[in-house]
């Protein structure tokens, strides 16, 4: 169950998509967010939806991978329709004894889901094309303004890559000790919320043992590799715009502006 | 008893990165055998033994359990799990309580036994790992290495299992600790007359203890017999990467080099009467 | 001069109880005075907790001694302006091939050190290969460490150390975690590194058959180093080394057991089933 969970993992395969510049990627991630926001008619999602299916070709990572990334989420996403569907007001579509779903509730719920699936996806791309290194290379340039507000944006960049770094591997001893527990006896399904919270103490507390563990063993290492800091570091893969990038930034822009308009001028 | 019954496992069936990790296993598992399952990673010793107890359901084939389907609507798991009781290589991975006899009393008491029998079984079983009372009130993540192995044993004995399986039990003990906790289980069994299985991926480790030796290699089961017949294969136990003990090897040296000596011989002791036999008479 | 040297290097900790107060001193390194020569061999033997793992991170300036100093390459390591070139001079590979690989991708890791020091672009893609291809690991430069076997992993950290051109590297328990085939993978790369290359070698073990090629051994126990000598030296005190909580490999046991046994003409240790077969005369 838990390895179904792709956010934040890398798939390695060549595409044109992989060879991009991480900057590109983050800035076409965040382009393409906002435009989920921006429109309200499905004409807009039609045409994201579009986009990103194009891009996850040309990506070559299989739509299975992705899809079963969704599950993670399939929670959020039910509590979210539920609550669209009845609780919003307006022009009833169909009635159950006290409960009433209205129309303005089921363009709701679907206009919500469509944009949490697409945001996920959209932002499953980029994880998935990127290795966390060269994310963190993206970001650390892309953000460098802020170096002179004194933010330690190297240091908060590289935290967030080695956070993704070990995302997999906790989950994977998430598994591990989930088994290790049941196989005592462990319960982590039934009873009610209060009993199902004391029933995680057994797991949560190897798990951040573990992890306590795993961090210090990992900062150990990088000083012993001479790590300190972004300062004196050199880069193995420096980041240089190629035609490529350009290209795919005027993709990017032409599609922003190009949804937008015409979910503007064609409403659904 | 335990019986595996054509017994298929494959990975993320149905997409394109399937694998088969476990292919068309058959084996019985009588009362009160003291087996070795050897096989190197990736060779599907870990998927198999978390089949025995129902941690992973069989894409297809059967498990059973003193004559009962495991993955038959409405049989009780938790059960199962108390008598088919499984320790995972690191003691780390289920260690949590406060001190070691709390993390002890934790399977018995899931089983929902009264505070009286969950004790006196949390004590018996701490005893018969050799943890003695000075550290029962230690905190479990203070211990040496050796120690958190036989609290984790123990934390699974308690709920009183009929087979035990014991996945890597050495794994990063120096070399006394490693004959210390083998010792400890051999001794255990000889008292008890529980089954044991123990995985491991050295020959040499189990060599000692087992008296039947089951391979796994490329997801099935490539040996089943005892160590000594095991061991006559010793030239294909290497091609598929794993060593016979090295005793093996010194005495089918010495026999090609016309010493007539035992080469089933397997520890110290009985090589060293065979050599003397052999050179002396 | 002598690339490591110790002289009378003690480090103590302070163990405090669950309100911090003070409970008691354990000494985990007790005056250890060590001389390594450059393209030595080393392994370091000893039970759980006997002060080796301690002892190794000194090497690196990673701890730094309570009492007495370390030189590495001449440099004292508690002389903060020697951290850096000491940590690329004595280079350090961990047990948990896990908890020591920063990259998603193999190659991105083996970078880190070299770009770390500054190294310009053109030449980390030098020392990158060069290091790859010296434990074998080029062809998977691409992938994720996530896909490889323990062993493998264990080589890329090598790899790793080896990027950033150093004249010793202190293995601390590198194969404590993997299966046979993975312990005789990475010992084999270890090897040639110092074969080949002649880079200073301390590997610290539990594993009585990885010794057997070393110069030397250092057997420590409580902190101190108690039996210092050849392989060979080492395996003959077969009593002694039980003592500490170790072993020999089999041959030399089985050989002890036939002298023990009034056998005669056989030599004060036997290291292989070959010396064995040499000795019996058969």
């Amino acid at each position: 169950m838990i390895r179904d969970i792709t956010l934040g993992q890398y798939y390695q395969t060549d595409s044109i998509i992989h060879r991009l510049d991480p900057r590109v990627k983050l800035v076409a991630t965040v382009f393409f967010i906002i435009s989920l926001f921006v429109v309200n008619g499905f004409t807009g999602f039609i045409l994201a939806g579009l986009f990103l299916f194009l891009v996850v070709k040309l990506s070559k990572v299989p739509f299975k991978f992705m899809v079963r990334g969704m599950k993670a989420i399939i929670f959020l996403l039910l509590f979210a329709v539920v609550f669209n569907l009845f609780l919003t007001p307006g022009e009833p579509a169909a009635t159950f004894w006290k409960i009433t779903i209205t129309w303005e509730g089921i363009r709701l719920a679907a206009t919500l889901t469509t944009r949490l699936v697409m945001l996920i996806m959209g932002s499953s791309v980029m994880t998935l094309t990127t290795t966390p290194n060269n994310l963190t290379d993206g970001m650390e340039k892309l953000l460098k303004p802020l170096k002179y507000i004194k933010v330690p944006v190297h240091e908060v960049v590289m935290m967030m890559s080695i956070a993704l770094r070990f995302i997999p591997i906790l989950f994977k001893e998430t598994d591990k000790i989930m088994k290790a527990q049941i196989a005592r006896g462990a319960d982590f399904e039934s009873g009610n919320l209060i009993k199902k919270a004391k029933s995680l103490v057994p797991l949560l507390v190897p798990l951040f043992i573990s992890a306590f563990r795993r961090a210090n063993d990992l900062a150990m290492a990088m000083e012993a590799r001479c790590y300190r800091g972004g300062g004196h570091r050199t880069k193995m893969k420096p980041l240089i715009y190629k035609t490529r990038d350009r290209i795919a930034y005027l993709c990017i822009f032409a599609f922003m502006i190009g949804t937008i308009v015409i979910d503007r001028i064609f409403p659904l | 008893m335990l019986i595996l019954d054509h017994l298929y496992h494959i990975y993320d069936e149905g997409t394109a990165m399937a694998s088969t990790a476990l292919d068309d296993i058959n084996l019985v598992i009588p009362k009160g055998q003291f087996i070795g399952l050897i096989g190197h990673t990736g060779s599907g010793k870990s998927t198999l033994v978390q089949h025995l107890n129902g941690l992973l359901k069989p894409t297809s084939g059967n498990v059973y359990f003193n004559g009962a389907d495991i993955h038959d609507d409405g049989y009780n798991k938790k059960n199962l799990r108390s008598k088919v009781g499984l320790v995972f290589q690191y003691p780390e991975h289920q260690l949590f309580e406060i001190d070691v006899f709390s993390d002890v009393c934790f399977g018995p008491k899931n089983l929902g036994l009264d505070k009286k029998e969950t004790e006196l079984r949390a004590y018996s079983a701490l005893k018969q790992v050799g943890i003695t009372d000075e550290y029962f009130y230690q905190s479990p993540f203070e211990l040496s290495g050796g120690q958190k192995r036989r609290v984790a044993i123990a934390g699974v004995l308690a709920m009183r299992p009929e087979i035990l399986i014991l996945d890597e039990p050495t794994a990063g003990l120096d070399p006394r600790g490693r004959d210390e906790i083998l010792g400890q289980i051999a001794l255990l069994k000889a008292e008890t007359g529980i089954t044991v299985i123990l995985v491991s991926h050295s020959m040499e480790e189990v060599a000692k203890y087992v008296e039947r030796i089951i391979v796994m290699n490329k997801n099935k089961v490539a040996y089943d017999d005892s160590p000594a017949k095991v061991f006559t294969n010793f030239k294909k136990l290497e091609e598929i990467g794993l060593a016979a003990p090295p005793m093996t090897y010194i005495m089918h040296a010495l026999k090609e080099k016309g010493l007539n000596v035992d080469t089933a011989a397997l520890n110290v002791n009985a090589a060293r009467d065979s050599i003397l036999t052999a050179l002396l008479g | 001069m002598n690339i490591i040297k110790t002289k009378k290097l003690t480090f103590e900790y302070i163990r405090r109880d669950d309100e911090g107060n003070i409970e008691g001193i354990t000494r985990a390194v007790d005056e250890v005075d060590i001389d390594v020569k450059a393209g030595e061999f080393i392994a370091i033997l000893g039970h759980n907790g006997s002060g080796k793992s301690t002892l190794a991170k000194h090497l690196n300036a990673i701890l730094y001694p309570t009492e007495g100093s370390v030189f590495i390459d001449g440099k004292d390591t508690s002389d903060e302006e020697h951290i850096w070139e000491i940590r690329q001079i004595a280079g350090m590979v961990f047990q948990n091939p896990d908890n020591q690989i920063i990259g998603q991708v193999v190659e991105e890791d083996v970078g880190f050190g070299p770009e770390n020091m500054g190294v310009p672009t053109a030449e980390i893609w030098e020392r990158v290969e060069e290091s790859l291809r010296a434990v074998g690991m080029y062809e998977h430069r691409k992938k994720s460490p996530d896909r490889l076997s323990g062993g493998q992993k264990q080589r890329v950290s090598i790899a790793g150390v080896l990027a950033m051109h150093p004249k010793c590297i202190v293995l601390d328990e590198p194969t404590a975690m993997l299966d046979p085939s993975g312990r005789k993978e990475v010992i084999r790369a270890v090897r040639a590194l110092n074969d080949v290359e002649k880079i200073t070698i301390i590997l610290i073990t539990h594993y009585m058959e990885e010794i057997i090629h070393a110069d030397r051994v250092f057997v420590m126990d409580e902190g101190k180093i108690a039996m210092t000598g050849t392989p060979r030296e080492i395996f003959s005190r077969v009593d002694e080394l039980k003592n500490l909580r170790l072993d020999v490999p089999q041959v030399t046991l089985l050989a002890y057991e036939l002298k023990k046994s009034g056998l005669k003409g056989l030599p004060p240790a036997v290291l292989t089933t070959g010396e064995l077969l040499e000795a019996l005369r058969i």
